[in-house]
């Protein structure tokens, strides 16, 4: 009290730099605090979750009867019989199933074309992150055989003005249609059939039947890039000339019955609003016939709630479908998860029982799903990778999901099959009909969600919540560990700023913000080093004939190599010589830089794909925060230091990205059967999908992590 | 190359003139007595789509005002438009409501029908005047309000100088008196209907217009009510006066009771069909101001081509057969009712075979006797439309807010080999496409980016295009202009033209209603002034003269409009005029509060102030409570020692308190329920 009383007539600090002094020299304290609340707000996710609601007035889901009959089945029921029929034929040149589909659309009216496109292989280009989907890059390798063939029927909506469209989507596999691609093309057509007959359209429909022999994504993708930005110039006679054989166009339309036109330009039908992916799977093992939705595209983006809302609005309340989104089933029996799920339950029950108003217990079980669907959306949205053909809509900025309908038996029952057509196909009437009364494109409800079962969410404003928490710690105690690094200076106190104090030490702020700029200097050097790996990838991927696990060996040797000689390069120093008393402890320092880049990487990543920057924040964080030399804890030896030594051996290990990875891997799969190569080829399939969390690991992850082992293991 | 068009317009312009003076002078024949007159018309054509093509055209003619004995009163021309043509000095006028699309590839591009009633969606209006230029645009602004007023829709929108533009010579000839707009949403319904029956003599109680029931006609696929009026008059011909063209044309699909949907596709039977099946309304009399009052009934040339050549294999020759019955029954269908009179084409450019028209009176039907037609088809029959020579067909390349292109690309249809045949200039052979195109200011448009693919080659523009007028678009002032003559060659299979563009910014007040649903681009025009789409059918000369035939007879150049586009643009969240308002209120709320808070504060005062208190009270309390302000002052954080273990200790102390005060609270909740 004395002391503060003689200090009184010096000028109060303002009440905002009070209390940031006042968090930086409780750092400590409070980063242990804020982690904790950010992973428990993440795990109360589930709960917090609200029920979906559809924001938008004007689609009003199921206000009008569905209008498909029996007549439809049966209509479908002719084309899976012709298509299977064509499919037991030995005749398999792929153009015949191609040709009865398009006989099938034209008979209805329809405007038909062929889309014929050329696979193109995943390649790794550098530059071509977040870069548009780009159309004649890859052309070199093109060969003439392999093409597949998309059919393409448009409906003209009578009255409509025909500027927007919603596409119905069902891939199939040209080579051998199984039943429930058959399935699934006799719903789409009957669905087809049902609206070249209706009056309500607004909208024109495309149905794009998806040549999948290359792969579903491969060739909506192509459809799509083709319908956006068509090549103009040369390439139609290029490719006549190259390829001789690609006269399909006349073989279709000689042997076409009708003497209707098949177009063999390019049809279009004005800009799309909606897009619909329908799957049929006979999977047995459910209780009742179920949809599953899929939802996620590259990089984490969603479609709006409200398509997912009016699916499952349909589906549930009208046609009493189980609808389903993809969950981590490895978590559902997970004991520690049940067990935190109780608890919750029970304090939801205390706390009903303090104010009937507060309702936020929800039952155990709810929790656990909640937790597995919560963990499985974090995951394909952090992945970055699509999880069905309707990825390739959304990279045009156009809301589309996956219904796969699964039926509970087998569908050998005629009458069973029947049902199931017709309430397949009602359901799809129904979406198509809801989106029709659409009159904006889709822009009331969520973008940014994740969700906890199919109705209910977490919106962006809930989670975000967990993540500013786990990521508020980073600056206050990069702040914190600054000053600690002056603070040892005995000549150097926290009244730095007041003039007489500067005016001393004038000599000592040279080499002290050259320390300051050298750690600076260390860390942009590993981060510069992390865009290198990252970009190594591209020139291993050009070794031909390289099995996953030898790619991976090269790229973990050249990584290694590389950093030395960038180092030496660039003249930085990693050798440790000379730890002079001031540089005894410009670890403190370094750690405070990492911190700081690491908080901007991650408040970054999180514009960019939040799932992503949530998962790495669970794993950086800590580290970061843990890191500390070996040898200072292993000199004193006491208990809570040598927890901390193994604390820090431990996440040092799991944020190292392929340990990390197996690890995980491990826990949810099973470790049977994993080869160093699965890392390489998961890698390859995230980069392949050009994903940002590619980006992430390797320019902001992985240097992070070197820097924390650097702490680790730095001499004094 | 300049020199080129000019002939040709010239010739043009020669012949439209002799045709019109031809047809004034016709027409003074029997207007002797400058009466007004009125005639109404219908035309009937089965599409090949199944589908049914009703085109009613009725024709008003004013004499001139200035020799009209009755000074401003009329018998039978609308007054309304007398009016407005007066004040405003029409010189021509075309307005135009449709619903839906007409479809070029089925429903044929080439005849007068696709090229002068096929509209846009929404309204179109363009309009020539008769002031001097610089009174045009007020005009354009009366005129519109005018019409917004007469037919019940939006056309003040028109009035706006960014939505109209003034083609100088792709769109109309016509010198720089002329404006164009169009408000591609504009809904169309009945109550833009019944201002415009309102327009005919007999409204729609008695006449071909009794036809007219509502839902019918907008249940078909194709609705476009259309107004034209030319006033010579002001072209300083005196002898003829106003005339009003009113045309309806409807595609319907006429329902096909027994043909089930089984489309079995070899016994494709097309629908037969009546006037009281397709209408639900039947003709029982003419309107009786009307001089002429006619039903045609058309055959399309391939239709034509295709029952000639069952009449090669049956030798029955149906079409010399002049006999009553040859004209009702063929091969193909029958009708229900003996026309009056079959009328052929003369002198058809395309394909072998002319069109054939069947004429009835409907003068001889009453009420007791109502005129129904019926077409029953006997056996199925295909054949296709004559086609515009390129099919075009526009859309928007690119995805994003930010950039996009839009590309129009025509496709040849492969029919304009032969019609080219007489075209054939100086052995070397060319096709001339006219592109209008206007874009909103909103689409910034870069015109240098205009690039010319023929045949999926490259070309250079200045190869390519004759002649280009490009106005560009000026931020919230006027639309960006296009006008393109192209020179392909005669045997070009496709072509391609792009313009990229980049999105703009609106303010928030200027969006739309329904602003996330996108903008819309009109449609572009393209026209080919080597063609003309004109059917003559031969007839008596001693015969009166059908407006609707005349009309047909005109030589006008085919011409076909692009879809409609839809761009979408960024849109701001519309709430966000609240949330600025909030934060900004926010903003100054804390300003003003920290500003008079420093300007209130005497620091030294206030220290003065609590050390005399402290020096006062040494209560335990008010120590605790000073140590503990003194920590979050954050006086003492550089003495660590002794504070912080007080500070800790005092801490524990009040959150043990706090604990237990919270502990009793719920307690007693708990035991109270």
């Amino acid at each position: 009290m004395a002391e503060s009383e003689a200090e009184v007539p010096k000028a109060k600090p303002r009440p905002i730099v009070r209390l940031g002094i006042f968090l930086i020299s409780h750092s400590c304290l409070f980063s242990v605090i804020c982690c904790t609340a950010g992973v428990l707000t993440l795990l109360l996710l589930p709960v917090l979750a609200k029920n979906t609601y559809i924001s938008e007035n004007a689609l009003m889901p199921g206000s009008a009867n569905p209008m498909f009959s029996s007549q439809e089945v049966s209509e479908a029921n002719r084309l899976v019989k012709s298509l299977t029929s064509l499919d037991s034929k030995p005749v398999g040149s792929g153009i015949e199933s191609q040709r009865l589909i398009a006989e099938y659309m034209s008979d209805l009216g329809a405007e038909i074309s062929y889309h014929k496109f050329y696979p193109r292989s995943n390649q790794f280009h550098p530059l071509h992150f977040f870069s548009y989907p780009d159309s004649g890059s890859t052309r070199e390798n093109v060969s003439c055989i392999s093409h597949g063939l998309n059919t393409v029927g448009i409906i003209r909506a009578p009255r409509g003005d025909g500027k927007e469209a919603i596409v119905l989507v069902t891939p199939y596999n040209s080579l051998k249609v199984g039943p429930g691609e058959a399935l699934s093309l006799g719903i789409a057509y009957s669905v087809f059939s049902l609206l070249t007959q209706v009056t309500w359209l607004a909208k024109d429909i495309i149905w794009l039947v998806a040549d999948s022999r290359y792969g579903e994504y491969a060739a909506v993708n192509a459809w799509l890039r083709d319908y956006h930005m068509p090549v103009f110039s040369g390439l139609s006679a290029l490719k006549a000339e190259i390829c001789p054989v690609s006269n399909v166009h006349n073989e279709l339309k000689e042997n076409s019955v009708t003497e209707r036109k098949i177009n063999d330009g390019f049809r279009r039908a004005g800009t799309m609003a909606t897009a619909l992916v329908i799957k049929v799977t006979d999977g047995s093992e459910h209780f009742e016939d179920s949809l599953s939705i899929y939802a996620e595209a590259s990089n984490g983006q969603m479609p709006n709630l409200d398509l997912i809302n009016i699916v499952n609005y349909l589906a549930v309340h009208r046609q009493g479908l189980r609808v389903k989104v993809e969950k981590m089933r490895s978590l559902i029996n997970c004991k520690w998860l049940k067990i935190l799920g109780e608890i919750l339950q029970s304090l939801g029950h205390v706390a009903k029982s303090l104010n009937p108003q507060w309702k936020f217990g929800i039952p155990a079980k709810d929790y656990v799903e909640g937790a597995a669907t919560l963990a499985s959306s974090l995951y394909y949205q952090a992945l970055g990778v699509p999880t069905g053909p309707h990825g390739a809509f959304r990279d045009y900025e156009i809301d589309a999901i996956t219904m796969e309908i699964s039926s509970r038996v087998a569908l050998n029952n005629k009458a069973r099959k029947n049902d199931f057509l017709l309430r397949g196909g009602r359901l799809i009437e129904g979406v198509i009909r809801t989106v029709n009364n659409l009159l904006e494109k889709f822009h009331q409800s969520f973008f940014l969600y994740l969700l906890t079962s199919p109705s209910k969410f977490v919106s962006v404003g809930v989670y975000m919540i967990a993540f500013a928490l786990l990521v508020a710690s980073l600056p206050v105690v990069a702040a914190s560990l600054y000053a600690d690094a002056h603070k040892v200076d005995p000549s150097f106190g926290i009244d730095k700023s007041t003039p007489q104090a500067s005016a001393t030490d004038e000599l000592s702020i040279t080499p002290r913000s050259c320390k300051w700029l050298n750690a600076a200097k260390k860390v942009f050097l590993v981060h510069l080093w992390g865009a290198v790996v990252s970009f190594l990838p591209y020139f291993i991927c050009q070794i031909p004939s390289c099995t996953p696990t030898t790619s991976f060996v090269v790229w973990v040797l050249l990584s290694s190599f590389s950093l030395p000689i960038l180092s030496l390069i660039l003249g930085s120093s990693f050798s440790y010589g000379r730890p002079s008393q001031p540089q005894k402890r410009d670890w403190t320092l370094l750690k405070s830089v990492t911190i700081s880049a690491a908080f901007i990487g991650l408040c970054l990543m999180s514009v960019i794909n939040f799932a992503t920057a949530e998962i790495g924040a669970l794993l950086m964080v800590p580290m970061c925060l843990m890191a500390q030399p070996l040898k200072l804890d292993i000199r004193s030896r006491k208990l809570r230091k040598f927890l901390r030594v193994a604390c820090n051996l431990a996440l040092g290990f799991l944020g190292f990205p392929p340990a990390g990875f197996f690890v995980l891997k491990g826990a949810f799969e099973g470790f049977g059967g994993i080869t160093v190569g699965d890392f390489w080829s998961w890698l390859e399939s995230i980069w392949s999908w050009s994903s940002a969390t590619y980006l992430y690991i390797g320019m902001v992850h992985l240097p992070c992590w070197v820097l924390c082992i650097h702490v680790l293991f730095h001499p004094c | 190359m300049a020199h080129l068009p000019r002939p040709t317009l010239s010739l043009f312009l020669v012949l439209s003139l002799q045709i019109i003076f031809s047809a004034i002078a016709f027409g003074s024949d029997f207007q002797e007595s400058d009466e007004e007159e009125f005639s109404e018309e219908l035309l009937l054509r089965p599409l090949p789509d199944r589908k049914v093509l009703a085109h009613f055209h009725f024709e008003s003619r004013a004499p001139p005002s200035l020799s009209d004995s009755h000074g401003r009163h009329h018998h039978l021309f609308p007054k309304a438009i007398a009016q407005l043509v007066q004040k405003f000095r029409v010189k021509e006028m075309e307005l135009s409501f449709t619903q839906g699309r007409w479809n070029y590839d089925r429903w044929g591009g080439f005849d007068p029908i696709s090229s002068s009633n096929a509209k846009p969606p929404g309204v179109e209006l363009w309009a020539a005047f008769d002031v001097p230029q610089y009174l045009v645009d007020a005009s354009w602004k009366n005129l519109t309000h005018t019409l917004s007023g007469l037919f019940c829709a939006s056309i003040n929108f028109l009035e706006s100088s960014t939505t109209y533009s003034a083609p100088e010579w792709s769109f109309h000839p016509s010198s720089g008196s002329l404006r164009y707009g169009t408000l591609p949403r504009e809904a169309v319904c009945t109550e833009n209907l019944t201002p415009w029956l309102k327009l005919l003599p007999c409204r729609d109680k008695a006449g071909l217009s009794v036809l007219m029931d509502r839902p019918s006609i907008y249940r078909g696929f194709y609705h476009s009510q259309q107004l034209r009026l030319t006033s010579p008059e002001f072209e300083g011909r005196l002898e003829s006066g106003i005339v009003l063209k009113q045309t309806l044309t409807v595609v319907l699909q006429p329902d096909s009771q027994g043909a089930s949907n089984t489309y079995s596709s070899e016994t494709k039977l097309q629908p037969s069909w009546s006037l009281s099946s397709i209408f639900g309304r039947k003709v029982t009399s003419r309107c009786v101001l009307a001089k002429s009052s006619n039903i045609y009934l058309q055959l399309e040339g391939g239709l034509v081509t295709e029952l000639e050549n069952v009449r090669k294999e049956n030798v029955i020759s149906w079409i010399d057969n002049v006999g009553s019955e040859g004209w009702r029954t063929n091969p193909f269908f029958d009708l229900s009712v003996n026309p009056d009179s079959v009328l052929r084409e003369v002198n058809s450019l395309h394909g072998s075979s002319s069109s054939v028209l069947y004429e009835y009176s409907v003068a001889k039907y009453s009420d007791s006797r109502p005129f129904d037609l019926g077409l029953k088809w006997k056996s199925p029959v295909v054949w296709s439309c004559p086609q515009a020579p390129l099919h075009a067909s526009r859309f928007l390349m690119g995805s994003g807010n930010e950039r996009g292109a839009i590309a129009i690309s025509l496709i040849s249809t492969g029919l304009n080999e032969h019609f080219l045949g007489a075209n054939i200039v100086e052995g070397s052979c060319k096709l001339e496409v006219d592109i209008f195109q206007v874009v909103p200011w909103y689409v910034k448009v870069y015109y240098h980016t205009l690039r010319v693919f023929v045949n999926g080659q490259p070309q250079a523009v200045t190869d390519v295009v004759e002649k280009m007028r490009v106005s560009p678009s000026e931020d919230k002032v006027s639309p960006g202009v296009m006008e393109l003559v192209l020179k392909f060659p005669c045997d070009v299979k496709s072509a391609a033209l792009t313009l990229e563009f980049d999105k703009g910014f609106l303010h928030i007040d200027e969006y739309p209603p329904d602003a996330n649903q996108g903008f819309d681009i009109p449609s572009a025009i393209i026209s080919f002034p080597n063609f003309h789409a004109r059917t003559h059918y031969f007839e008596d000369s001693s015969l009166k003269r059908s407006p609707m035939l005349s009309k047909f007879q005109e030589k006008s150049r085919v011409r076909s409009y692009s879809e409609v586009l839809l761009v979408p643009l960024t849109t701001p969240d519309f709430s966000m005029p609240y949330n600025v308002i909030t934060i900004t209120c926010t903003a100054f709320a804390l300003y003003f509060g920290s500003l008079l808070n420093v300007l209130r504060r005497r620091v030294g005062e206030e220290e003065r102030f609590l050390k005399n208190r402290a020096a006062k009270k040494a209560g335990r309390l008010a120590q605790l409570l000073s140590m503990l302000s003194a920590k979050i002052r954050g006086k003492k954080w550089e003495h660590p020692q002794s504070p912080s273990a007080s500070s800790s200790f005092i801490s524990l102390k009040l959150i043990v308190k706090v604990v237990l005060v919270t502990g009793i609270a719920i307690a007693w909740q708990y035991y109270s329920q």
